[in-house]
């Protein structure tokens, strides 16, 4: 099975040199055609990896550079169950949005398939890896493709802006996880994930190997977009063509929470281990603060794309924050919030494209009331809007379930609450924007929201139905994702040999193979727990609080607002004035931020 | 003498960040940012570095001859590649800002915020 695993990357790869090298010669369609089966191929094996890793692990030795008496210098695919999940994920999306692109950005050069190839081929790669060098190169693979698609409409300056802040945030975190790979090199003399874990062993950390993990950890976290990092998300969301943001959003931003958790489980658990509380409750903090954050300010758009990138680092925050707790449940959480968010969030995105080209503006104030002929997509955009909620038993509900469990068992009972306010303040915000722009309810003008530039709406030359559609499916697929029988038990056993770093080593190291974990696997109906249910109905109680209060906050006695005004304006104008949009003080909150991470890690632990 | 090369590393990469953050010019600011990836070279090179070994080139020498190691230099030409593509379109972007708006400061073509 390991010759598969290399495919989901290199199919997508090839594909893009394939079209580079014939862009001149071969005719559209067919260079279209090219793209679109390499991410279908890339895709159908990413699930046949997907399948083949639930029963055991699986590897790929490049080179057939295989480990000798346990030592490894060769680099390889490490492959469970959560590693090709987000590959599968990954490949999906790319192939959705390729089809989406099809048409609405047939005006576009040729190049853009090609990027869209090359950033889902990092993404898989990034997934797959189990090298933590090769890791930093898929980082950066995937990051250049990226900024070039934010920034891919050079006519106007918003995209220019965006990339611009995304690349430079982002080069300069891929510099702190290289000097921490470097550090971690100097220690163990390693560079493969099992080996460094196995070569660190059981001693406790001392301070290399902790501002090794701050660095390594950090340069992640502005890749997932965690405050104070999280600057450049909005920016690059802002501007980029709504299939581009699709795969940010749905994909890469995850991949970074992904990696956190990988490198922690597979290097530092056991060196950490007594310092556990520590990490715990520095990450937990940041994650919390990103989620609240990420909400104020998804509140505060009235820019489709940009509301739905603040709602972005909300779920990131909440996904570090289940991620920190160090509880394989909760890790089991994180992944169905990653799959669920990542189908839900993409397709929203790809509605906004449809929005743009229907109305051609896709701010709620200007479109106000536009959207009246459009049901089809309305009820899409309110299907999405309540999927990212949790009602229970769809769309994220089962992640927030399996959060609040792990949650509870390790002392953190409060953090469901906080799900439940930053998901409901989020779903509130596009609540309000769809009510706007499909009901035209509430007044077309409001000073709270911040105006942020147009961009050029795409001809109308495009398929509207081919793109809505896609748009609907991933949406739906989303929603409906929790429901698929056998998948919370089969998420908390992935979750559970993710976590478990010794079987880890001796896969990749010993060659030791797991027992066949699948055959104890049952196809069970989704379980609904009481206490994650009330919490779920509480988020969509705050939603439509909050977008009643969006929608009609006029209507509040003078009194009231007055007060409301002296007391939440300030702290909101501050918030609000530190996304500056200036690339310099991104990097002045990033080197500040990294500087107490670390200070505060090597100074407790 | 190890020691001042880390320290050399660390200020280097303090340096290029105090440029990038303080930076008027986006041309200035991928050079900022050339100067703080200097930095991981350094780095990177030292840790691999040994007093009296030579240049781990293995033909025609004693088996047990000591060299530097060879990975991180590696990982230095791996970095530099990667980097240079970053860099490269960073400053493709200069130009289309400059093109669009005649200015290269970073504080002047800001059109999104908050």
């Amino acid at each position: 099975m390991s010759w598969a695993l290399p495919l989901p990357v290199a199919v997508p790869l090839i594909a893009a040199a394939l079209l580079v090298a014939t862009g001149g010669v071969l005719p559209r369609r067919v260079l279209d055609a090219i793209g679109i089966a390499a991410a279908a191929t890339a895709a159908a094996f990413a699930f046949v990896v997907l399948a083949a890793s639930e029963r055991h692990d699986l590897l790929h030795w490049f080179g057939g550079w295989h480990p000798h008496h346990g030592i490894a210098l060769g680099i390889s695919f490490t492959v469970d169950p959560l590693g090709a999940g987000m590959a599968a994920l990954s490949s999906t999306l790319v192939l959705l949005v390729l089809v989406y692109s099809w048409t609405f950005m047939r005006r576009q050069s040729q190049t853009y398939d090609v990027l869209i190839l090359t950033f889902g081929g990092a993404m898989a790669g990034f997934a797959l890896t189990g090298d933590i060098f090769n890791m930093f190169v898929w980082f950066e693979l995937m990051g250049v493709s990226a900024y070039a698609l934010a920034g891919f409409m050079v006519e106007e300056l918003g995209p220019l802006q965006g990339s611009i802040n995304f690349a430079v945030t982002n080069t300069v975190g891929a510099y702190l996880t290289l000097m921490g790979i470097a550090l971690l090199y100097a220690r163990t003399g390693a560079l493969n994930l099992a080996q460094i874990g196995g070569t660190l062993g059981h001693r406790p950390a001392d301070r290399l190997v902790i501002v090794a993990f701050a660095l390594v950890v950090t340069g992640l976290m502005v890749r997932a977009a965690i405050v104070p990092f999280h600057f450049w998300l909005a920016d690059a969301h802002a501007a980029s063509p709504a299939p581009v943001c699709a795969l940010l959003s749905g994909a890469m931003v995850e991949l970074g929470i992904f990696f956190i958790a990988r490198v922690y489980w597979t290097v530092f658990a056991a060196p950490l281990h007594v310092h556990g509380a520590g990490v715990r409750d520095v990450m937990v903090a940041l994650g919390v603060a990103t989620a609240l954050l990420g909400a104020a300010m998804c509140f505060l758009q009235r820019h489709l794309k940009r509301l739905l990138a603040y709602s972005t680092i909300s779920q990131a925050g909440i996904m570090l924050a289940g991620l920190a707790l160090l509880d394989p449940r909760s890790l089991a959480g994180v992944a169905n919030l990653v799959l669920a968010h990542g189908l839900l969030k993409a397709g929203l995105f790809l509605i906004c494209g449809v929005l743009l080209v229907e109305l051609r503006h896709i701010d709620e104030l200007d479109v106000h009331g536009a959207g009246r002929r459009l049901p089809v997509t309305g009820v899409l955009w309110l299907v999405g809007t309540v999927g990212l909620i949790g009602i229970p038993p769809l769309g994220v509900f089962l992640a927030q379930q399996l959060l609040d469990e792990g949650a509870r068992t390790q002392g953190f009972g409060w953090l469901a609450a906080v799900g439940a306010v930053a998901s409901g303040v989020c779903a509130g915000a596009m609540l309000r924007a769809g009510a706007r722009i499909f009901l035209g309810w509430g007044a077309d003008q409001d000073d709270l929201l911040t105006p942020e530039p147009d961009e050029d709406a795409p001809e109308r030359d495009v398929s509207l139905r081919l793109m809505a559609t896609i748009a609907g499916i991933a949406i739906v697929l989303g929603l409906v994702a929790a429901l698929v029988p056998g998948l919370e038990a089969r998420t908390k056993v992935a979750a559970e040999r993710f976590a478990d770093t010794s079987a880890y080593r001796a896969v990749v190291l010993h060659g030791a193979a797991h027992g066949d974990a699948a055959a104890h696997l049952p196809y069970s109906a989704l379980r609904v727990d009481t206490a994650a249910a009330l919490y779920g109905l509480a988020a969509l109680a705050i939603a439509a609080a909050t977008a009643a209060f969006g929608l009609w906050h006029r209507r509040l006695p003078s009194g009231l607002r007055r007060l409301g005004a002296r007391v939440l304006w300030p702290p909101v104008t501050v918030v609000r004035d530190a996304h500056s949009g200036i690339v310099g003080d991104y990097l002045l909150w990033l080197s500040a931020g990294t500087v107490a991470i670390a200070a505060v890690w090597a100074l407790t632990l | 003498m190890t020691l001042l090369a880390y320290g050399v590393a660390v200020w280097v990469f303090a340096i290029g960040i105090y440029g990038a953050i303080v930076s008027r010019n986006l041309i200035h600011l991928a050079l900022c940012l050339t100067v703080t990836q200097s930095s991981t070279y350094i780095l990177l090179l030292t840790i691999g570095y040994r007093h009296g070994a030579g240049a781990p080139i293995f033909d025609d020498v004693k088996l047990g001859t000591a060299a530097v190691d060879p990975v991180v230099q590696s990982l230095t030409l791996t970095d530099v590649v990667v980097s240079v593509t970053v860099i490269a379109l960073i400053l493709a972007l200069a130009l289309d800002v400059h093109r669009q708006s005649g200015s290269v400061d970073p504080d002047e073509i800001s059109t999104l915020n908050g």
